[in-house]
């Protein structure tokens, strides 16, 4: 039935191309089911939940991950309009997917909760939406909640966005209450696509997943011209030809169409086996009609690390299959083979952010079934050298570290770099205090500070990334009862006085426990992991000295005592059999302990110090 | 006794047979492999015979056991006389040395029923007068005025479960006895067996401080006979005690006062006069229990009563259901167990490793001819290790706990074990190179 649908139907001034922003529970989802309702792509059914959200964990967090497209046909003042849909992650930890979306658009729906107001995340939103020079639609979304207030969330806006209280729409996306505005809007204020059917064939490839039948299905935004079933197309960065199979829209699930013209949005299969192939943000042009390449998206950074092993090294090919199931759909994960003494062979993952790294995480639990040992997540530091001989064997003159256990010790280097982000915090006033103080124990340094409403505070703070990837959130959350808010971005690498710490056990180094530091936490953060380390390892019969070192100065330590008595006294009912069991079990374990000198550590004493706290 | 006694008699812990006496659910399983090479077939045994019953549950105990229905005394005795014959004969025992009752509570059983299981172990089998027969008694009035008849009946040595001599501390734990009526129970037991009563004492228990267990102790000694025994409370899961616990109501002492009040005992004990023989057994004018002696040396062992030798935790057991089967079939045995070789030889060293004199040479090789003492654990570097900080002696007596390794038993025993193991797949690797070279023809 579908097949029906004319393309051509739609010229470029028929169409438009948006997005929707929000902060987490602002209501994004609901209000693109509604949309979706309305324009008949799917039926009204009270099952209509989160229609884009396919991923469990995007269901569970109330977030989005992946970015999903719809195209709605939608009839206004009796023309019907194209409108697609490209629903894009709300966080900026998938800035990278965002980026990708907010190529394909002209436009956005910032939405925001009449009851929460504006919230770091929609700031964040907002302001990548404006540099890309978007059209912005404010949407005030719950206004039938009791304790909706639009009118303090429409200064707000003013205040902070500079838009006007009259281009806010105040809408109920649960009950459907003027979501009919919201798409006259669409029609009404975000520009059509800039693209001719005239022009040759020109595409960008915003996205693409992996079907294990039909190989590599792209998303793609046409530029220019149109392609047919049976074109043969050309990848600009490879300069490889395929057949198209098949192309259409998605309405969110795939409509086949005979065509796909200038300024609209779909998918297109075209015999691509690797996603490698269909890299996002390359070019397609037909062949014998080579078009200049479009710009393209920068390679996403990883910004936060953590090591990742399998809880028993047999399931090391099962998460290996996994992993890389994963990042076939999520090329901004970075892998690196990694191993440790005590968790064995493993990887040491990149992640755009904290969040990316939790999502990944649940992802590889929920859809691969798989258990993993998450270490503590760490940044990517950079050292300049000051060696020539050192610059020459790395062939550059600043090097970026990974692995903590990598890092150069000072006398070669003549100044380290730590990554910083630039954090947005929007709280209600009377926790600005606690904030400023656990800011600044974070390291973090005022950059702004502004009521955005008579009970609203948005500040700005530059951090290094270190100081906030753990537990630092958690923190903010239950300082405030859950109402500050905060997001960051990416701001550069800074000059820092870093140490690298060591942890000795009775004076041995452990090399997967070797941690970078600021020099101001170094005391603090010792302390902490000597603690830590002492509630990990078991008692020995003879005492046990935890130490954290930096260089040869011990700058922290805990001991361990001594059993003092461990010898089963009294033994009655089955408890010889019972105690047999145990000790054969023992020795059992004993064959796989850890021993650094002559201590024994069970395999999970580093694991609890290692690994997140949850 | 309700609880705290070294069972030793819960083992039949026999060169490559025990006899199990356990809820029958079906057939036997038999399990026995032919093993020719022990060195000794024994034909001695020490029996341990086994009360079911308590009045009531201890604050402290997961023990399961059973709080009699009605008077079925004389179907027990019945019963208990008939598993006795049976599993002496299929074990072809013909000497008992020592006898043990234990429990639940035997010493609520009727002195006839103790007198019958003695009658029918001195008709199967050959019972010296000599022979030690013990019988746990729960010191309260009732306990007290039957230990005359318990001795008419044959019991010549009793074990009284005095647990402690406060008041608060007895209630807490969930006894039916005052110190007075147990510092009675005890009086009247030395009278009609002198020098062979132990006394059961407990610590780490709720509240205590480690001076006050050492003048309880001390004011105990004053009074009790030449045999003591020491437990420590362990807090179980599942008892009245651990949700107390878990509630707030109690707290257990430290782990570091524990193990204080455990050398403190040690300390007083031995300038009272008594050697501790055992981690928790200490005797003077040599009243070492010969029951208990003979289980951690790896003796044989038959056991009688629905639920010996079961797992406290993973099976239940009812005494109804072991008196049918004793009675349809002569015995309630459901398993017999081989025991490897190497199993044996593992707990030939746990049980020795718990006795003060250790392991001689001679009687490990009674149980591993082919593997001595020395050779197991001469060369390990674990073992230098543990030797070379004092925890362990290694020397012509043979291999032992040094007075403050004894304690530390349970941190030595994992790397003692996987020596041995080692030790002996290494022989039988070289058993097996040997085998494969004499049937190559080259």
């Amino acid at each position: 039935m579908l097949d029906t649908i004319d393309m051509s139907k739609f010229p470029v001034d028929r169409i438009r191309n948006f997005c929707i922003i929000a902060h987490i529970d602002h209501g994004k989802s609901t209000l693109a089911d509604r949309l979706l309702e309305m324009t008949g792509a799917i039926a009204k059914t009270v099952k209509n939940k989160q229609v884009l959200d396919k991923l469990q964990v995007e269901r569970e967090r109330g977030i989005t991950v992946k970015a999903q497209t719809a195209s709605l046909i939608y009839s206004h003042q009796g023309q019907q309009y194209l409108l697609n849909l490209i629903d894009t992650p709300g966080h900026v930890d998938f800035s990278y997917e965002v980026s990708r979306s907010i190529s394909a658009c002209q436009g956005v729906l910032l939405i925001v909760d009449a009851n929460q107001g504006i919230q770091a995340q929609t700031v964040a939103n907002f302001y990548l939406a404006f540099e890309a020079q978007m059209a912005i639609i404010p949407v005030i979304n719950k206004i039938d909640l009791k304790n909706a207030d639009p009118e303090r969330v429409e200064k707000q806006i003013e205040k902070v966005f500079d838009l006007s209280c009259e281009e806010c729409i105040r809408v109920s996306a649960k009950l459907g209450t003027n979501v009919e505005m919201v798409l006259q809007a669409i029609v009404d204020r975000i520009p059509p696509p800039v693209a001719s059917i005239d022009d040759p064939f020109k595409a960008l490839v915003f996205d693409s997943n992996f079907d294990h039948y039909r190989g590599v299905v792209a998303n793609i935004a046409v530029f220019g011209g149109q392609v047919k079933k049976g074109n043969k197309i050309v990848l600009a960065h490879l300069g490889k030809t395929f057949e198209v199979n098949e192309l259409g829209l998605l309405r969110p699930h795939e409509h086949p169409t005979q065509k796909l013209c200038a300024g609209q949005v779909g998918y297109i299969v075209a015999g691509m086996k690797d996603v490698k192939e269909a890299q996002i943000g390359d070019t397609l042009y037909l062949q014998d009609q080579p078009v200049e390449t479009l710009p393209g998206f920068k390679p996403a950074k990883a910004m936060v690390f953590a090591g990742m092993y399998p809880m028993d090294q047999t399931e090391y090919p099962a998460l290996r299959n996994a992993i890389e199931r994963l990042t076939l759909n999520d090329s901004s994960v970075t892998v690196q083979r990694d191993s440790s003494v005590a968790l064995g062979a493993g990887w040491r993952l990149g992640f755009l952010g904290l969040l990316h790294m939790e999502v990944f995480n649940q992802r590889l639990e929920q859809e691969h079934n798989a258990s993993v040992i998450v270490t503590a997540p760490t940044v990517p530091y950079k050292a300049v050298l000051s060696s020539p001989k050192l610059i020459k064997e790395h062939g550059s003159e600043v090097i970026t570290i990974v692995n903590p256990a990598q890092f150069p010790e000072k006398s070669v280097v003549s100044e380290y770099l730590e990554p910083m982000v630039l954090g947005t915090i929007i709280t209600p006033d009377t926790y600005t205090g606690k904030i400023m103080t656990l800011s600044l124990k974070r390291r973090g340094i005022q950059k702004n500070m502004v009521y955005i409403d008579e009970q609203r505070v948005m500040m700005k703070y530059l951090f290094p990334l270190n100081e906030i990837v753990v537990d630092f959130y958690d923190n903010l959350k239950s300082l405030s009862s859950g109402y500050a808010s905060f997001d960051y971005e990416n701001a550069d690498y800074q000059a820092a006085d870093l140490i690298k710490m060591n942890f000795l056990i009775n004076g041995e180094p452990v090399e997967e426990l070797i941690t970078i530091v600021h020099r101001d936490h170094a005391y603090n953060t010792g302390k902490a992991m000597c603690e830590r380390l002492k509630e990990s390892i078991p008692r020995q019969m003879f005492e046990v000295a935890v130490q954290a070192a930096i260089g040869s100065k011990i700058i922290a330590r805990e001991t361990i005592k001594a059993y003092k008595k461990n010898v089963l006294a009294k033994c009655y009912g089955g408890d010889i059999t019972r105690k047999m069991k145990l000790l054969r079990r023992q020795a059992e374990g004993k064959k796989k302990l850890r021993r650094i000198g002559c201590v024994e550590v069970p395999k999970d004493a580093f694991i609890n110090v290692l690994k997140r706290k949850d | 006794m309700i609880g705290h006694t070294l069972h030793a008699g819960r083992r039949a812990l026999y060169p490559g047979l025990r006899y199990f006496s356990e809820t029958p659910c079906g057939e036997i399983i038999e399990d026995v492999l032919e093993r020719t090479d022990y060195p000794r077939v024994t034909k001695q045994a020490s029996l341990y015979v086994h009360w079911p019953y308590c009045l009531r549950r201890c604050s402290y105990c997961n023990f399961n056991k059973y709080i009699p229905k009605d008077n079925n005394d004389h179907v027990m005795t019945e019963c208990l006389q008939r598993e006795t014959e049976t599993l002496l004969q299929l074990s072809q025992v013909s000497c008992i040395t020592s006898v043990f009752f234990g429990g639940g509570t035997p010493s609520l059983a009727h002195p006839s029923t103790i007198a019958a299981v003695l009658e029918t172990v001195s008709r199967r089998a050959y019972l010296s007068d000599k022979a030690e027969v013990t019988l746990e008694v729960n010191p309260t009035p009732a306990g007290k005025t039957k230990l005359e008849d318990f001795c008419r009946a044959g019991v010549n040595r009793f074990s009284i479960g005095v647990q402690s001599l406060k008041d608060e501390d007895l209630k807490i734990l969930g006894r039916d006895h005052s110190p007075h009526q147990a510092l009675q129970t005890v009086d009247e037991a030395r009278r009609l067996c002198p020098g062979r009563v132990s006394v059961d004492v407990m610590f780490g228990r709720p509240n205590q401080s480690v001076e006050s267990w050492e003048n309880e102790l001390s004011e105990l000694l004053t009074v009790c006979d030449d045999h003591v025994s020491l437990y420590q409370l362990t807090l179980e899961r599942g008892t009245q005690l651990f949700k107390q616990v878990r509630g707030g109501e109690v707290t257990m002492p430290a782990e570091d006062v524990t193990a204080e009040m455990y050398q403190c005992a040690r300390r007083t004990l031995q300038q009272h006069g008594f050697l501790q023989y055992e981690v928790s057994n200490f005797a003077r004018q040599n009243a070492v229990s010969h029951h208990n002696r003979s289980y951690w040396k790896g003796g044989q062992y038959i056991g009688v009563g629905p639920g010996v030798l079961r797992e406290a935790r993973t099976q239940t057991l009812e005494p109804d259901v072991w008196i049918r089967e004793v009675q349809q079939r002569g015995h309630a045995t459901r398993r017999r167990i081989q025991l490897s070789h190497l199993e044996l030889l593992e707990e030939v060293l746990v049980m020795g490793m718990r006795m003060t004199q250790g392991i001689n040479p001679k009687h490990w090789e009674s149980f591993s001819p082919h593997l001595g003492l020395h050779e197991v654990f001469g060369t390990s570097s674990d073992v230098q290790e543990l030797i070379r900080s004092g925890q362990l002696i290694l020397d012509d007596r043979g291999l032992r706990c040094s007075w403050d390794g004894l304690a530390l038993l349970d941190s030595m025993l994992p790397a003692l074990l996987v020596e041995l193991q080692r030790q002996m797949s290494q022989r039988d690797d070289r058993a097996d190179g040997r085998t494969k070279r004499s049937s190559d023809p080259q």
